[in-house]
């Protein structure tokens, strides 16, 4: 494995979330009950989520100043791994929703926005394969990319915020305690950010193992220069 | 600069004021799918009217502003690209599809209240609010139809682009229009929405200018 500390630390980061996810006492919130214990897999995804498509956003921009085919592997790698914890996110929480909110899909406007915002990256993907030539189709979704992110991150983290919403920190919120940052228990601390770096490290570890097969697969147009 | 954006404007509007070519289409598609909805649903409720109205806007600004990009062929978007800058190309092209699409919105909105009865209670508001959403829908539509126009023209492309791009303006308007109706809204919400929806469209406008030149080279 080259590099290995750090995919080390992820490894171990994920086994103890998993053991002391688990283990440790979770406070009684009434609903919610043990499934707080979700709180260490579904989260962390959104984070993760966020993060990757940040950074593959920032070589979006990275190619548009410099044309190297290396920024848009990048930047295609990590948007794919991007969508996969998104799928992540929205499976972890349905299920959580099945035994909180009673049904897996309840229309909540977040639950809306990330559906869609998954479309939003999905189409990304397609109009890469629509575009037969390489340095166009790379140019062109380098700015679909960077228009993509900056409607993406007011439809998760804005909208669902104004409106009601089942999701903690929506309006209306009856039945669900808060779990912000802020009123979070201790203990839960002590899993739950150890766990937003595990997942984060190891949506980092896929992609650059993408990104690594890529650029063996592209070597010859990549260092034409 | 200013120079060169009036001038490219007044040839868009000038050809479009001889051919009349978009104007025309977009008015018939408009009649007829507002004439179907009438056979379908004659007197539909007030939700139902809002958002059949924020659905027929949507294909309406997809129809119009794909048709603008489209009309040039690749010979005379070379001759532009010698003759004017980028900015200044998309700006042109952001306000002429901004006053095509206030033109069909209002339109539109004459249609929907004359064919489908009138259910709104704040009627000025709701103008207002079919404006501001005509300008938004139209600025993000500019720039996916020159996202677009580098891939083929594809016109399913520009659909698949676009949907999930509007989805976050469309629900601020929908629920803006909400307040046209009658219902009580909290205080400063309206104009919270209202200052989002336009947060929106300058960062749109914003990044349009911005990117579009990466676009505009060949």
């Amino acid at each position: 494995m080259r590099k290995s500390w750090w995919k080390i630390l992820a490894a171990v980061l994920l086994v103890y979330t998993f053991t002391a996810g688990f283990l440790i006492k979770v406070p009684e919130l009434g609903i919610l009950k043990e499934t707080s214990r979700n709180l260490f897999f579904h989260v962390p995804m959104w984070f993760g989520q966020i993060i990757l498509l940040t950074i593959s956003m920032i070589y979006s921009i990275l190619y548009l100043r410099k044309p190297d085919l290396r920024y848009d592997i990048y930047a295609v790698a990590l948007a794919k791994t991007g969508i996969l914890m998104g799928v992540l996110g929205l499976l972890t929480g349905a299920i959580w929703a099945t035994y909180v909110w009673g049904a897996p899909w309840s229309n909540d406007p977040k639950q809306i926005g990330v559906a869609i915002a998954l479309l939003i990256y999905f189409a990304y993907l397609v109009l890469r394969n629509a575009i037969p030539d390489i340095d166009k189709s790379a140019r062109i979704s380098a700015v679909y990319n960077i228009f993509a992110y900056f409607i993406y991150i007011p439809l998760i983290m804005i909208l669902p915020r104004m409106v009601e919403s089942l999701h903690p920190g929506g309006k209306g919120v009856e039945g669900n305690p808060g779990l912000n940052g802020a009123d979070l228990d201790a203990t839960m601390r002590l899993v739950f950010w150890p766990a937003v770096i595990g997942w984060t490290l190891l949506g980092v570890w896929i992609s650059t193992l993408n990104i690594r097969l890529y650029l063996i697969r592209d070597k010859n147009i990549i260092n034409v220069k | 600069m200013i120079k060169t954006i009036y001038a490219l404007l007044k040839k868009d509007l000038l050809l479009e004021l001889r051919q009349q070519h978009s104007f025309h289409g977009i008015l018939l598609y408009v009649a007829s799918t507002i004439f179907v909805l009438k056979l379908a649903i004659n007197q539909p409720g007030a939700e139902v009217w809002n958002g059949l109205f924020w659905v027929i806007q949507l294909f309406v600004c997809v129809n119009a502003v794909a048709k603008s990009f489209l009309q040039e062929g690749r010979g005379r978007m070379l001759y532009f690209y010698t003759i004017s800058g980028a900015r200044e190309f998309i700006i042109a092209k952001l306000v002429y599809n901004i006053i095509l699409m206030l033109l069909m919105s209002l339109l539109s909105l004459a249609l929907f209240l004359v064919l489908l009865r009138n259910p709104l209670g704040n009627t000025v508001q709701f103008i207002g609010i079919v404006c501001l959403g005509g300008v938004s829908l139209s600025l993000v539509f500019t720039l996916l139809a020159a996202i677009a126009a580098k891939a083929q023209q594809n016109a399913a492309l520009m659909a698949i682009l676009g949907f999930p791009l509007i989805v976050p303006q469309l629900l601020l308007l929908i629920k803006l229009s909400k307040s046209a109706f009658g219902e009580v809204f909290r205080e400063g919400a309206v104009l919270q929405l209202t200052l989002l929806i336009t947060g929106l469209d300058i960062m749109v406008i914003a990044l349009a200018i911005i990117l579009f030149p990466f676009l505009w080279k060949d």
